[in-house]
Formats: C-alpha cells, sequence, structure tokens
C-alpha cells in the first residue's frame, strides 16, 4: 500500500521535478562565472528571450488538453489582439492578458470550443 | 533605461525581500499564476492524482507547461519515459534565464550552494520581475529581492492548485482552455514589456517567427532550436547594428 502511495511521489521527482530542475542547475554552473556587461551575456538574453517567444508560438499553434479544442483561428486572433491591447494600453501586461483571454473566450463561445 | 524608482530602494534583506513580495503581489502574474494554477489543479483532479501531490508538484517543478505534460503522463499511465523527455525539452527555458540573471545578483562571494533554493524560483514570471527591478536595489540584497518574488508567487501557486482541484467540477468548460491560454498570452506581453535593448525585440520577434517554421516541420529539439537560432541571429543584428553605428 504504502509503495503504491509513494509511486507517484517517485515519479514526481524522477519524471518531473530533476528533468526540468536540471536545466536551473546548469544555470548555476554556466552563469556563476559570468560578468553582467560581457557580451555572452547579451548573447544568452537573446536566446532566453527567443526561447520563451518559441514558447508563446508552440502553446498556441500546438496546445495541449483543452486549448486544443479552440479553433486555431480563434487562438491566433485572440493573442494578437492581447498583443496590441498591450502595446496600445500604455504597454501594460494586465490590458494584454484580460484582453486576450476575452477575445479567446467570447471567440470560443461563437466559434465552438 | 535602468529600473523605475518608485520609492527609496529597501536597505536590509528582509526589507528586500518583502519589496519582493509585494511587487510580486500587485503585478499582472499574481492574476496570471492563480488563474495557471487553479486550472492545473482541475487538470490533475480529472486524471485522477492527489490533491497532495499537486500542490508538492508545484512546489517542486514549478513550470506550468511541464507539469501539464507531467499531468498527463501520470494519469494516462503511458510513455512516462517519453514524458519525462518532453517535461526535459519544454523546461529548457529556464537554462538561459538562469543564466543571464545571476551575473545580475549574485555577490563577489555567493557560493553556488547558497544559489540552489533562489535558483528553485526561477520561472518566466520570477525572471521578468526580476530582470526589470533587480538594477534598482543593491546587489547585496537582490537574492532576498528574488526570493521574495519567488515565495509569494509560488505559495498563490500552491494555493491556487487546492482551490482549482477541489472547484474543478464547478469550473464553467472553458476555464481549461483560458487556464492554459494564460501562459502564452503571459510570456508575450511580459516578456514584449521587458524587451528595451534592440537585440531583445529582435529576438522576441525572431522566435516568433522561427518557433512556428521548426514545429511545423516537425524539427527535433524545436524549442532548443528557437532559442540558438533565433538567439544568435538577433545577437549578430544587434551587434551589425552596434558597429555600423
Amino acid at each position: 500500500m504504502t509503495d503504491l502511495l509513494l509511486q507517484p511521489y517517485v515519479a514526481l521527482v524522477l519524471l518531473g521535478f530533476l528533468p526540468s530542475e536540471v536545466w536551473r542547475w546548469l544555470g548555476i554552473v554556466l552563469g556563476r562565472g559570468l560578468d553582467e556587461e560581457s557580451e555572452i551575456i547579451l548573447w544568452v538574453r537573446a536566446v532566453a528571450t527567443a526561447l520563451v517567444a518559441g514558447v508563446v508560438a508552440r502553446i498556441v499553434l500546438f496546445p495541449p488538453g483543452a486549448l486544443a479544442s479552440v479553433p486555431l483561428a480563434v487562438r491566433l486572433f485572440a493573442i494578437t489582439c492581447g498583443f496590441l491591447a498591450f502595446y496600445f494600453i500604455r504597454r501594460s501586461p494586465f490590458a494584454g492578458v484580460l484582453v486576450g483571454e476575452a477575445v479567446l473566450v467570447v471567440g470560443a463561445l461563437v466559434f465552438g470550443g | 533605461m535602468s529600473a523605475p524608482a518608485i520609492e527609496p530602494p529597501p536597505q536590509s534583506a528582509t526589507a528586500a525581500f518583502l519589496f519582493g513580495a509585494r511587487t510580486a503581489g500587485t503585478s499582472v502574474f499574481m492574476f496570471v499564476i492563480t488563474v495557471t494554477y487553479i486550472g492545473f489543479g482541475a487538470l490533475a483532479h480529472d486524471y485522477g492524482l492527489s490533491v497532495v501531490w499537486a500542490m508538492v508538484s508545484t512546489a517542486l517543478v514549478w513550470a506550468g507547461p511541464a507539469q501539464v505534460i507531467l499531468a498527463g503522463a501520470l494519469g494516462s499511465g503511458t510513455a512516462l519515459i517519453e514524458g519525462a523527455l518532453a517535461v526535459c525539452l519544454s523546461s529548457v527555458r529556464l537554462l538561459p534565464m538562469v543564466v543571464a540573471l545571476l551575473p545580475l545578483v549574485k555577490g563577489e562571494r555567493t557560493r553556488a550552494w547558497q544559489l540552489v533554493v533562489p535558483v528553485h524560483f526561477m520561472a518566466v514570471s520570477v525572471w521578468v520581475e526580476a530582470m526589470r527591478l533587480a538594477p534598482g536595489i543593491a546587489r547585496e540584497h537582490r537574492i532576498a529581492f528574488c526570493n521574495g518574488i519567488g515565495v509569494m508567487l509560488m505559495s498563490t501557486a500552491v494555493m491556487a492548485t487546492a482551490a482549482g482541484y477541489f472547484l474543478s467540477a464547478a469550473l464553467p468548460a472553458l476555464f481549461g482552455a483560458a487556464a492554459m491560454f494564460i501562459t502564452p498570452m503571459s510570456f508575450l506581453v511580459s516578456t514584449a514589456r521587458n524587451s528595451r535593448l534592440f537585440l531583445e525585440k529582435t529576438a522576441l520577434a525572431l522566435g516568433l517567427l522561427i518557433g512556428p517554421v521548426l514545429a511545423f516541420g516537425k524539427v527535433e529539439l524545436d524549442l532548443l532550436w528557437t532559442g540558438l537560432i533565433g538567439g544568435s541571429l538577433a545577437y549578430a543584428i544587434g551587434r551589425m547594428r552596434r558597429a555600423a553605428s
């Protein structure tokens, strides 16, 4: 019984915690000796930014689970509206997130979701 | 452009920690994290995982997309190794984020083990707020400031996970989709807000262009390549632009 109860936690550590934490630890190893003003830090910042953008594109285009039931056109339109709201409403992330979510929900209700 | 100085910078580690907690508490991420983790809690419920497991996973993994993949892999009980690999690949972003933040926050005598706990809090939300505001804080208090952001957002996330778990039956059908959509939506606008340098704006635009091309082309390790190609191209363009001016 204990084995059964513990199993999900073993899985959590082995399949969830370690595979993502390893990047944070590797970050300590690679980032500790670097200088704030160095050229390599500029490059790393660019890589980090492009990677986050890649995550954005991937979730919108190939969404997991429930989001996949919302049509692709609605997802694309919602993220575009959210970005435009952010850009034109005092560069407020609140505005972007709220407008994007509202457009997604209304779009899903109207066009099926 | 330096970080906005709204008030006198905190004078002690405790004050910096509390300032971090307050910064996080009033940021858009408080809302984003709450919605995301209510969604995750409900998802864990639907996959038949326990509420404690879901809460521990939020505190231990602390990466939304990775947790969704993990819950899916465990819930279906198949492809566990593939699941771990997918978790690992989905979290690659954490590496350059930690590398970019560390030189900004570590002191001269900070040892590696002292960074293990602070970097555990690393997530797009914490990174965005720390990169934006840490420069305005005395170097010796920056780690405390980051910990304050992390503790505030993570404890909120753990509570939201529990709330979502018990609310799962009462949530509207579209909530799950909205909770998953808030991740890319908030990543996009908060990263855009932090992209002050030409270099960062270019990297953001290139990532949005290259990511879909590689994903549609079914390229292996597409996220990793998006970061490396997009980031390197942006760096090269930025460097040429600097040389020309």
